[in-house]
């Protein structure tokens, strides 16, 4: 049996012996063994060179990791959450995403940005948020989030391949999932995304985190005699419509289930492309199951109230097929 | 001609250019050639001229917005650099870029960056590439006195110092950050004694005084080359026009600006040259129809250079895709 977290582990560790460029840093990610224990025991193995501490510096580590890169390394630049990444939001944005444009086509930004991503863990609102929603906007940026131990194991090594910027999110409720990973687990496409459960019935699309939460009430749906068809997005830019596309087409009824607020989101994206781009394969309105518009309480029983939740998707699927 | 002699006219060739460029792309925004902000160089010669010159052809040079003098002397060619305020598919970066995003790669001149204090962070971590790769090479960062009240620099200043990194930073103190004086926005006002509370060698050095800067450059980088690490410098300039061609100049007075002129780097190298017998009218009217002549051609090619076609307006979002290694 194998963790996400190991599996996460095994792709850099994997990296970090290929290619003499790649070095992993951020804040904890040496003597800490990372924030998540996500690159535990790598410090002894690789060096402080390689496996380097950071102050609390976002803005000054995600920038450094952007010059390294053009300067001819591949980093990969861990930030603890998604949260703190906010400081990092003009690197980010006007520098990693920017520069190959801005430099008519001479400086590309060969990096990796990983960080944890979601809610649940009663940590309130200021360490609770989904915001790859927001760089999933970026036009610059390719956004992925790993939901499975394969793509754990096997999407950073295709990211660090990639001549742009890659943010890859793990969603702080998947450190702990663990199942069978194939010893020869390898590298996985960052362009596609899969269907996880086939069905006939209903589509749900969800990625990251809350691809459990879809998989669990098609199981919850399936004892309905309702057969759900759950579609992992796996990469949220640039999004693989067709995929959605191609499922509502045969399902005729789609669900969205993302963990980002309503307003403004990547369900909105996908909502917006199926209604233009299918909107007469549709047989009912969509739904969507996204986290309530307050910022994230830390009291359980509001932050459960907050998150989508399995019984909320077979709601929402009661209502399309109803 | 000696060594000295050289440097000297090698030096007020590089600061005339620059101030000729500016001239005429004040008169070249007014025909509306060039659009967009334009942020003029004008009076603050010597810093780009003085710390140019002493990078190397494979040290990295990270730049801001008012970087037109700056991208001159490290090489970039005028017209490359005027067709890109063109918008022209010629210019060094393709036309997508403009004014404040100068980029030449082959020369690792890295822009151009409009944020201030956004280009510290990228500056870090090229010096931490060449540090890491083992390669002798400095890292040059400019920024202006603004840039010290960003939180990006002083976690740059840190980061840089706590890893010992192969990087010149030269603030170009010109007293404004836009329309706010200096001591309107710093508590301290001595900006290398704050990079100095960082564990960095840091001084302030005339910068109106393009053969102080260069000196000041030259030792700061064969320090670093040395492996001392990081080095601050302070260069106090002035710039004599507005911050932009926006910029109604409302907040400082004239005879202010007059005093700084009489400091101009320009004059100031010439007389000494003068008066050393290193120049003669007729070598000053020489260089000057010999920048007029660049600059013209420059207009040229600038203005014979092709707009990109509407249909590629999509193109340099992402890298033309690679095998998968």
């Amino acid at each position: 049996m194998t963790t996400y977290r190991e599996a996460l582990r095994a792709g850099i560790r994997d990296a970090l012996s290929s290619d003499e460029r790649v070095f992993l840093m951020g804040e904890d990610v040496g003597a800490y063994g990372g924030s998540f224990g996500v690159s535990l025991g790598l410090l002894e193995e690789f060096g402080p060179d390689r496996i380097r501490d950071t102050p609390l510096s976002e803005s000054a580590f995600v920038g450094a990791g952007i010059g390294a890169a053009i300067g001819g390394m591949r980093p990969i630049v861990e930030i603890m959450t998604v949260n703190f990444s906010l400081l990092a939001l003009d690197q980010i944005l006007n520098n990693a995403a920017t520069l190959l444009h801005m430099s008519g086509g001479q400086v590309n930004v060969p990096l990796v940005i990983r960080m944890t991503t979601g809610a649940g863990r009663q940590l309130a609102a200021q360490h609770s948020h989904s915001l790859e929603g927001w760089y999933a906007h970026i036009p610059g940026l390719r956004v992925i989030a790993p939901a499975t131990l394969d793509d754990a194991r096997g999407m950073l090594w295709t990211a660090l391949a990639d001549p742009d910027p890659v943010l890859l999110f793990e969603h702080c409720s998947l450190y702990n999932v663990s199942g069978d990973l194939a010893e020869d687990a390898g590298p996985v496409d960052i362009e596609h995304a899969r269907i996880r459960r086939p069905g006939t019935d209903v589509t749900l699309v969800a990625y990251g985190g809350t691809l459990p939460t879809a998989l669990t009430a098609a199981d919850d749906l399936a004892d309905r005699k309702i057969d759900a068809e759950v579609v992992d997005l796996r990469t949220l830019r640039p999004l693989d419509e067709n995929k959605v596309i191609e499922s509502v087409s045969r399902t005729h009824r789609l669900v969205i289930i993302d963990e980002g607020w309503r307003s403004g989101s990547l369900s909105a994206e996908i909502a917006a492309r199926v209604a233009e781009k299918a909107f007469y394969q549709l047989d009912a309105p969509i739904e969507r199951v996204c986290t309530a518009e307050v910022p994230i309480p830390y009291a359980k029983h509001l932050e459960d109230a907050a998150l989508p939740q399995p019984d909320d998707v077979t709601e929402a699927v009661l209502r399309t097929v109803g | 001609m000696n060594a000295r002699a050289k440097r000297r006219a090698e030096l007020l060739r590089q600061m005339i250019r620059i101030r000729r460029f500016e001239e005429r792309c004040v008169q070249l925004y007014s025909a509306t050639a060039i659009r967009g902000f334009m942020h003029l160089y004008i009076g603050e010669e010597a810093v780009a001229a003085g710390v140019l010159q002493g990078v190397g052809p494979e040290d990295a040079v990270v730049s801001t917005y008012r970087e037109h003098g700056h991208a001159l002397a490290r090489g970039i060619p005028m017209d490359a650099v005027l067709a890109e305020m063109y918008g022209r598919t010629n210019g060094c970066s393709h036309g997508r870029g403009g004014s404040m995003h100068l980029f030449d790669v082959g020369r690792r001149f890295y822009g151009g960056n409009a944020i201030v204090g956004g280009g510290l962070p990228v500056a870090v971590g090229l010096a931490l590439a060449t540090a890491m790769r083992s390669r002798p090479l400095v890292t040059v960062c400019l920024f202006g006195d603004g840039a010290v009240a960003e939180g990006e620099f002083h976690e740059c200043m840190n980061l840089a110092a706590l890893w010992r990194l192969p990087i010149l930073f030269c603030c170009e103190n010109n007293l404004y950050a836009m329309g706010t004086r200096i001591d309107r926005e710093h508590a301290e006002t001595d900006l290398a004694l704050r990079a100095t509370s960082y564990g960095m060698p840091a001084w302030a050095v005339d910068g109106m005084d393009v053969l102080a800067v260069a000196d000041s450059v030259d030792r700061a980088m064969e320090a670093i080359r040395a492996g001392s690490g990081p080095h601050f410098l302070e260069l106090r300039t002035y710039r004599f026009r507005a911050h932009s061609m926006y910029d109604p100049d409302r907040y400082r007075d004239k005879s202010e600006i007059e005093r700084w002129t009489e400091h101009d780097p320009i004059p100031r190298l010439a007389g000494a040259m003068r008066a050393d017998g290193e120049l003669t009218d007729d070598d000053l009217a020489e260089l000057e129809a010999e920048v007029d002549a660049e600059i013209d051609e420059a207009v040229a090619t600038a203005e014979a250079g092709p707009l990109e076609p509407v249909e590629q307006l999509t193109r340099f979002v992402y890298s033309p895709k690679v095998e998968a290694r």
